[in-house]
């Protein structure tokens, strides 16, 4: 393989990978941008998200050991295991945002992010109670075909990712730009006290990012499981804090700002791990971040219209 | 001055606490049907938050807000905007990263669901010929004298009976501000009665038709715009005369 070449198949992995950040970011971002609140329960949402979805295929009859899907029944596998996944870590979203953030919401200070970590802690040994402390295989239903473009190749399960990824957040930019309900979470996000003079129901509003925040976490949960085809309960923090500084490079409460973060991440992931070595990974992306935050501190995309008074 | 309507809006011995501050002490006022009414007052007198629980935005502890008759001190704001209030913000508030047209539609957020959407932005639009040059600019790059028309606009876009205003000249030129105050007029002439807060007192009378005097949140002066102008006490407080 020629260096173009390795750059071209690094580039893939890192998109696809990317994908998977810019999911995870999303949520992060959103909730940040409505009520200014880190929202670390994210990650084990996201954890929490690969069970349900091993548990999604279990019902429909999908296990480690089945064969791959092809044809019609791979297509409405991965449709139910979407939606069935993304409603139910929405709904956890939501009920954490219910039960444990809505009565600190006027509380000032750090109370309302330290309960979010607990709340992590809770899912982290919820499922590690459940399934005990070791890694589970996942299903691996997508057939493992593959082109060659150059000396790289491209694997079917990327594209799938990629495309998927890339409806998702279509669809989430259609409904934020677009619809009534999301022009109403942007004028919350933008000024939360005008929009309820306005007759914006902000608690509504506030629940529905949190569904759509950790809906988006669930498609992110079922991009880790199909990709590296595993899950533990431990997996939440390494790939939540990527996803975290994603949203953070972007330019935390821009959502065009954490897709961007999130494949700079995927594709600084794999450039890098290709170029240096796998185990400087981390050590590249939090650098970048250090950089990034010295000379742009908003971020990448961060508050760049002018707010005149 | 025009005969006045029925009692449109009705605040009776309203009080109200910020934590252990009693901010207002039995504040009691009315508004007529095809009125414009001012409450003046400085700092910290309690009049926004004399406008707030007319919205629904702060509760009053004791005492009774009714509009056309009905008590509506516990409903939510989206209920009240609902039911024909509409305010102008402090500051005017726009939503800085929406365009113009999109700030107009928050504005008619709790009629989302009805028609009429065209008319009514017609209807705003012939207002402000401004805004409809401009519709598909963000909010947060207009001059504050545009922001302003802009935060009026938005609240007429419900068809509003009662228009809440707090401090429609706050920081403007003296020019703008008299623009606004003849957009204030001619609103009203078509029909929307209001309620103007200021600090600009002198503007304020010269449109209103009755107006109120809030001192440490209690009311301590009411009359016609004529009596307050003439009034030794407002003279001297306010209009810097002898």
């Amino acid at each position: 393989m020629s260096t173009l070449d390795v750059l071209v198949q690094q580039v893939v992995n890192g998109l696809a990978l990317g994908m998977m950040y810019a999911l995870l970011a999303l949520g992060f971002t959103m909730v940040y941008g409505i009520i200014e609140l880190i929202n670390f329960s994210h990650f084990s949402v996201f954890m929490t998200g690969t069970f349900v979805g091993l548990v999604v295929l279990e019902l429909m009859g999908v296990t480690a050991v089945s064969k791959s899907l092809t044809g019609f029944a791979l297509v409405s596998t991965l449709v139910v295991l979407f939606l069935a996944t993304m409603t139910t870590t929405g709904l956890l979203g939501v009920l954490i945002e219910r039960i444990c953030l809505r009565s600190l919401r006027h509380v000032a200070g750090t109370a309302p992010m330290i309960t979010t970590i607990g709340v992590a802690f809770i899912l982290i040994n919820a499922m590690l109670l459940i399934w005990g402390p070791q890694a589970q295989r996942f299903p691996q239903l997508l057939p493992n075909w593959r082109w060659a473009v150059g000396a790289a190749e491209i694997t079917f399960k990327q594209v799938v990712l990629f495309v998927v990824g890339l409806v998702l957040m279509l669809a989430l930019s259609h409904l934020v730009q677009r619809t009534t309900l999301g022009k109403a979470m942007r004028a919350t996000a933008q000024d939360a006290d005008a929009a309820r003079m306005m007759g914006i129901d902000v608690d509504r509003v506030v629940v529905l990012t949190f569904f759509l925040g950790s809906a988006l976490a669930g498609a992110g949960s079922l991009f880790f499981g199909l990709y590296y085809g595993f899950t533990g309960y431990y997996i939440g923090y390494t790939t939540g804090l990527r996803a975290f500084t994603s949203a953070v490079l972007g330019g935390i409460g821009s959502i065009p700002g954490a897709v961007l973060g999130g494949i700079f991440i995927g594709l600084t992931q794999s450039l890098g791990g290709q170029l240096l070595g796998v185990k400087w990974t981390d050590v590249i992306i939090f650098s970048l971040l250090i950089v990034v935050m010295v000379f742009r501190p908003n971020g990448l995309l961060g508050a760049r219209i002018p707010q005149r008074a | 001055m025009r005969a006045p309507g029925g009692v449109l809006l009705d605040v009776r011995d309203v009080h109200t606490h910020y934590g252990s501050l009693h901010v207002l002490k039995g504040v009691s006022y009315e508004i007529r049907e095809g009125e414009i009414v001012s409450l003046l007052g400085g700092n910290a007198s309690g009049k926004s938050t004399t406008m707030k629980t007319v919205l629904g935005l702060v509760r009053p502890t004791e005492g009774t807000v009714s509009f056309r008759g009905q008590p509506i001190h516990a409903l939510r704001t989206s209920e009240i905007v609902k039911r024909g209030i509409a305010p102008v913000p402090e500051g005017r508030r726009v939503f800085p990263r929406m365009t113009i047209l999109e700030n107009l539609e928050m504005g008619r957020y709790t009629r989302r669901a009805e028609p009429g959407w065209a008319d009514e932005l017609e209807r705003v639009f012939g207002l402000f010929p401004l805004l409809k040059e401009r519709r598909s600019q963000l909010a947060g790059t207009l001059s504050g004298g545009e922001q302003q028309m802009l935060a009026i606009g938005r609240a007429l876009m419900t068809q509003p009976t009662l228009l809440c205003m707090d401090e429609p000249s706050m920081g403007l030129a003296p020019k703008l501000v008299e623009q606004v105050f003849d957009i204030i007029r001619a609103i009203n002439e078509q029909g929307t009665t209001i309620f103007v807060i200021e600090q600009n007192v002198n503007m304020a009378l010269s449109i209103a038709d009755r107006g109120y005097v809030l001192q440490m949140g209690e009311v301590v002066l009411a009359g016609s715009a004529q009596e307050l102008l003439e009034n030794p006490l407002i003279q001297k407080a306010y209009l810097g005369g002898a």
